[in-house]
């Protein structure tokens, strides 16, 4: 194998932000102590640039494999990693509001780890590649979790989703291990050529699906592996629990797509069954658990467990073509919206020095702007027009119309009413509720304003001008199958 | 040369004792140590096999595995002791603040 320029290109972001990361390292240590908060729009900024330097370099049609088959590079990759990156910028301006978070340069320097992890996982095309990939997202998301070493909540959140991750990692790892020890190789797309002559019998492949469907439901959090997720996100820092949200999910979700379609289609009758059974439950139970939720940040906790099950009713309805854009489609609205959510409670939370549902009443007398983000993040969450959460939607329903599965699109329309009732509950709170706190304005920060400001603009271009995201989306889609 | 039978049998059961001491112990580094035997377990799987098709794909996977496996444990113990330094207990029935 001999080097050319032209495989630095499937790895090109990667590299990067390992750059950006060395130099934020270093600017920790020679920037004076007054001046670190300076690191989060240095890590912002950077990954933007990062954004635009890798828009020359777009995939063909026809998928790339480079690095001994370690990584393919298509679109479904590339839209993934500007997904991912665009999180991780507005990860960062968020926690710019928290000083023990956002001027310390360790922080940066773990979440673009994790980015790297998660930029690998979109374009792994073997199983070497997928499994550290995870792990390089894991791995840093449980010292994420737990950053606030001095705060009980906050480590018993990290050491809660290291033990639920490195069980469920290890159950995936042993799902790996016996799709190589009975196809011989790691490669993905020999492992399904494998399968397909035979070589590997179908209780077999069906056993090790099953094993890795466990890993990756857990990344997910879809149910039965969903539980440590209200905790999780609860303890740990808010923009960091934004971040496990919406990014670290869509890296699971491009996972699991890949493998179900790139290893896995000839039992694809099999795993639509399995995996509608699972999305049903998932949004049921993340929907009714949710209505009882008294603490904002477990409330968006499980209203982020149902939307794994709406994406999953995409992922069943995957090999039409509209199945697969559609899920691609959701995650993009989804990682906008939730990171607005999450970012909206990061900074309110701050102010208020509690996530108490109580804690919101009367938000729009003390900042109407706040409320109004909040509004619009929340009525795209319950899947609202003129928000990209409708739009979504009903792509994702249209899909699973499309391919007859019309019982999981109703179950997953009657979910949405169930939706809308918690989160207009919680807009009844901030719009028509009163606290003795009215007359206190709530000071928001310029870097804060501007990840907002980018969040609902996004929200709302997303759901009101779709056809170019579409065509993004079906371009993406269609390098899943060639 | 042992039959690969012999050594996939042996690693489910490696596999099964694992997992249920990962749920059933109490101890935070009783369920690490049971974490590693589910990890080691699918090791094994890999290096058998690589031996029988005498190709080195998986015997560098255990390597990236036993890196990964190292690194996780550091983050472990290190959440550990920050639990341990305000609970005085690893008990992880007693990790309990977060609930509702």
């Amino acid at each position: 194998m001999s080097l050319n320029p032209s495989m630095f290109i499937p790895v090109l972001p990667q590299i990067l932000l390992l750059a950006l990361g060395i130099v934020i390292l270093f600017l920790d240590v020679l920037l004076p102590r007054e001046q670190h908060r300076y690191l989060g729009w240095v890590a912002a900024v950077g990954m933007v640039v990062i954004m635009l330097a890798i828009l020359p370099f777009m995939p063909q049609e026809q998928f790339q494999l480079t690095w001994g088959g370690m990584v393919r590079f298509d679109w479904m990759s590339y839209t993934f990693w500007m997904l991912f990156l665009f999180g991780a910028a507005v990860t960062a301006l968020l926690a710019m509001d928290y000083p023990e978070l956002g001027e310390r340069g360790s922080f940066y320097l773990l979440l673009i780890a994790s980015t790297i992890g998660m930029m690998f996982m979109a374009s792994a095309g073997d199983l070497v590649m997928l499994y550290l990939s995870i792990e390089t997202v894991s791995i840093p998301l449980y010292i994420l979790a737990g950053f606030f070493v001095r705060s009980d909540e906050s480590t018993e959140a990290g050491f809660k989703y290291l033990l639920f991750g490195a069980m469920t990692s290890a159950i995936l790892l042993y799902g790996f291990s016996l799709l190589y020890g009975f196809s011989g190789t790691t490669d993905l797309h020999q492992i399904v050529l494998g399968i397909v002559q035979g070589k590997v019998s179908l209780p077999l492949a069906f056993t090790s699906m099953m094993l890795v469907l466990v890993g990756l439901s857990f990344k997910v959090s879809v149910v039965p592996f969903h539980f440590w997720a209200p905790d999780v996100y609860q303890g740990a820092p808010t923009p960091v629990a934004g971040f496990l949200s919406t990014a670290s999910k869509a890296a699971g979700f491009a996972v699991l797509i890949r493998i179900l379609f790139i290893v896995f289609p000839i039992l694809g009758n099999q795993w639509a069954i399995v995996l509608a059974a699972l999305s049903v439950a998932t949004m049921t139970l993340g929907n009714l658990v949710a209505l009882a939720q008294r603490n904002i940040k477990r409330l968006l906790a499980y209203s982020s467990i149902a939307h794994a099950g709406y994406i999953l009713i995409g992922v069943v309805s995957g090999f039409s073509e509209l199945g697969m854009v559609s899920v691609v489609y959701y995650l993009v609205a989804y990682l906008m919206t939730n990171l607005a959510a999450f970012g909206i409670v990061s900074a309110f939370g701050r102010v208020a020095g509690s996530d108490d549902m109580t804690a919101y009443y009367g938000l729009s007398r003390r900042s109407p702007g706040l409320a109004l983000a909040m509004l619009v993040a929340f009525l795209s969450l319950a899947g609202m027009p003129p928000f990209a959460g409708f739009v979504a939607k009903v792509f994702i329903f249209a899909a699973a119309v499309g391919v007859g599965q019309i019982w999981l699109a109703v179950v997953g329309v009657l979910n949405s009413i169930i939706g809308l009732y918690y989160y207009l509950t919680v807009m009844k709170y901030v719009y028509l509720y009163r606290s003795e706190n009215d007359d206190q304005p709530v000071p928001l920060s310029g870097s804060f304003k501007l990840a907002l400001g980018v969040l609902v603009a996004g929200i709302v271009v997303i759901g009101v001008l779709f056809s170019p995201w579409f065509n993004w989306a079906s371009v993406a889609a269609r390098s899943m199958f060639f | 040369m042992v039959p690969i039978q012999y050594y996939t049998a042996l690693s489910a059961i490696l596999f099964t004792i694992g997992a249920l001491g990962v749920l059933t112990r109490r101890n935070a580094i009783i369920v690490f140590m049971s974490v590693e035997l589910m990890l080691n377990s699918a090791n094994l799987v890999f290096v058998a096999f690589a031996r029988s098709f005498q190709s080195i794909n998986g015997q560098v996977f255990v390597f990236f595995v036993m890196a990964v496996a190292a690194a996780e444990v550091a983050v472990g113990l290190a959440l550990i002791v920050a639990i341990f330094r305000s609970k005085h207990n690893i008990n992880i029935d007693q990790i309990n603040n977060l609930r509702g």
